[in-house]
């Protein structure tokens, strides 16, 4: 990855090495911030496909219930889980562009070149 | 022609077993595209990085197809549309855990992975850890992952092309392999993510016909559907069925299929031929889109085959209804979309093949050879000429033991092979990734621990031990010594238990210190290759 041109100078005393990169409060709480936030996704992940599944395998007749004519719950529930998938996803990349990127870019303005 | 019985109408004719104009021409088509990519490709392909990663060269758009054309399997399209056919409703929630693992892998691999690694997801696990032993061992897992998963392949698509093209099945698994080999060993990655484009693209654009011809037939009422298949095959066509009747079982398969995904070598390979780790993120959400979509549409399919051709006619055909989408396809527009149908899932079965073979010869020639036996000092030449030559001996024991499996019972191998990836593979990547006191030893010992006991606990399932080596009980019923159908929730906790006890047993101050050191390069992207 090409790093930030360098029409941007920050002021000198602000650059850091890469150790004191690492170390600082910022970076620190970058990369708990990340994990945080993959960690919450994954819990809802879990939450709609194994809640999916161990709703199935608990409670058959409730997910037997017919909601039309003949569909069963068990058939929205389905296309659910499925569509759970794609807005977790696509709220994680949100978040990455939002939050994560420019963060990432402003750190590594302030790496020593 | 067959002429088989549709439920109590008129016989139904297929051109089903029998090369027609229409599946030849398409099938041509589609070789002869792909090799003219081939050729441009193989102009562009000279270095290890062309060679590997495609000079990081694709897009996110370009990248997510093609993830999405390596995970679409033949097997996952017939297999998942006869399901449903066949069984109903399990097949929709057979259907929901392939797509599950591909936001974990955006949570907690992508990005890293992109961000750490060069050419394989062995290069991640042994970036500050010992690189002989820990590449031995990664190279070990990823090997044995594909190496299982090739061979399902193959013997699925030798049967799957005998049974649409009505070739023989030694010629069907020499034709599969030469083709193959044509793209991969001349145009490496980049032209094997073209070929994956192509057919993800092909096999999106069928899907997306059968399922309209289908719903055309019902008012575009997908209820409609769902009363006709009620009518026929009852209620209970509709409801779950005896899939996840064990909840123990039923999350164990969630959990192979759902963490397999961030330990299938072929797919992990992909992160490293977009430019950053920014693409590596984007890709994932344009992949998890278009199989979300596949599986979301796969039912319809399935579904409308029961109800318009009928479940008789579809096992009248092939037992395991995997010719289910092809002969509604057939009902609904005749000869020529049967052909393209066919010639469409002989694409996959190719590209799939290629991007496996891709994989396996990769962890050989960068992991052991360039890395171990070179001590990582090859030169560009030497290290292209290893992986064509790696390339070879994978084509060609893929084809070899395609054959030799012929008409065995291999589906059990998919499941042995995501069973490694999420218990050999993937605690291995994620624990060197995240945990800070992870050591070479504590990596090694849990490859080994997950890898060993996913073999050992499938061979002694009741799908192996029961219905392959035929051990039955007093009533005649096939058995496992293990009850357990897969192994994953008990594999995957050993080879995490195993990893965090042995790292904890042999600190390694230096993998430590590159630990703090990389994270720049693991979280900034800084001097990412």
């Amino acid at each position: 990855m090409s790093a930030a041109p360098a029409t941007v100078k920050p002021p000198a005393r602000t650059q850091k090495t890469a150790q004191e990169l690492v170390e600082s409060p910022e970076f620190k709480a970058l990369v708990r911030k990340r994990w945080t936030v993959s960690a919450v996704m994954l819990v809802l992940l879990f939450v709609s496909y194994y809640g999916y599944i161990l709703l199935i395998a608990a409670n058959k007749p409730l997910v037997s219930t017919k909601i039309g004519a003949v569909t069963t719950l068990a058939i929205p529930l389905g296309i659910l889980s499925i569509v759970a998938a794609w807005v977790l996803t696509g709220v994680y990349v949100a978040w990455a562009n939002k939050a994560y990127d420019p963060e990432v870019e402003r750190l590594k303005r302030q790496l020593e070149r | 022609m067959i002429p088989v019985l549709a439920a109590g109408a008129a016989p139904l004719q297929t051109s089903l077993g029998k090369p027609t104009v229409a599946s030849i021409g398409f099938f041509f088509a589609i070789v002869v595209l792909t090799l003219i990519i081939t050729y441009f490709a193989a102009r562009k392909t000279k270095t290890s990085s062309e060679y590997y990663a495609a000079g990081r060269s694709v897009s996110a758009g370009q990248n997510g197809l093609a993830l999405a054309g390596d995970y679409m399997s033949a097997a996952s399209f017939l297999g998942i549309s006869g399901m449903v056919a066949l069984k109903g409703y399990d097949g929709m929630i057979y259907a929901t855990g392939w797509l599950a693992g591909w936001p974990a892998l955006m949570f907690l691999v992508a990005e890293p992975l992109r961000n750490l690694g060069k050419f394989t997801f062995a290069d991640v696990v042994a970036f500050r850890l010992r690189q002989t032993p820990v590449r031995i061992a990664a190279a070990f897992g990823g090997i044995a992952t594909v190496l299982f998963y090739t061979i399902a392949q193959m013997v699925g698509s030798g049967s799957l092309i005998k049974l649409m093209f009505g070739i023989d099945y030694v010629w069907a698994e020499l034709i599969v392999g030469v083709v193959m080999l044509g793209y991969v060993l001349f145009g490496g990655m980049l032209a094997t993510t073209w070929v994956q484009i192509i057919k993800a693209v092909l096999l999106l654009i069928g899907v997306t016909i059968l399922t309209i011809l289908v719903l055309s037939r019902f008012g575009f009422d997908p209820t409609n559907l769902y009363a006709a298949v009620s009518t026929q095959y009852g209620q209970a066509a509709l409801e779950p069925g005896g899939l996840v009747s064990n909840p123990v079982e039923a999350v164990s398969l969630g959990l192979a299929l759902m963490f397999g995904l961030l330990g299938l070598p072929h797919i992990l390979m992909r992160f490293y031929t977009v430019p950053d780790a920014k693409a590596a993120r984007k890709s994932v959400l344009y992949a998890t889109g278009l199989i979300g979509y596949f599986y979301l549409i796969i039912p319809i399919v399935g579904f409308g085959a029961a109800a318009l051709v009928g479940r008789d006619v579809i096992t009248s055909v092939d037992k395991s209804g995997n010719m289910a989408a092809p002969l509604v396809g057939e009902l609904l527009a005749g000869a020529p979309f049967l052909g393209f149908i066919a010639a469409v899932a002989f694409a996959t079965i190719l590209a799939v093949v290629a991007g496996l073979t891709l994989a396996g010869a990769s962890a050989y020639s960068h992991d052991i050879y360039v890395s171990v036996l070179k001590d990582g000092r090859a030169t560009e030449e030497e290290q292209v000429r290893a992986a064509k030559m790696a390339t070879v001996v994978f084509g060609v024991a893929a084809v070899a033991l395609g054959i030799a499996f012929e008409g065995q019972n291999v589906a059990f191998m998919v499941g042995l092979a995501f069973s490694i990836a999420a218990s050999a593979n993937f605690p291995a990547l994620l624990m060197s990734v995240l945990w800070k006191r992870f050591t070479t030893m504590g990596a090694v010992w849990s490859i080994v621990t997950g890898a060993v006991l996913s073999v050992v606990m499938i061979v002694l399932s009741p799908t192996v031990w029961g219905d392959v080596l035929k051990h039955v009980d007093a009533a005649g019923k096939p058995y496992g010594i293990i009850p357990l159908k897969n192994p994953a929730i008990v594999s995957m906790t050993a080879a995490f238990v195993v990893g965090i006890v042995v790292s904890l047993l042999s600190e390694e101050k230096k993998a430590q210190e590159a630990f703090e050191r990389e994270k720049i390069r693991t979280y900034l992207g800084v001097g990412a290759e």
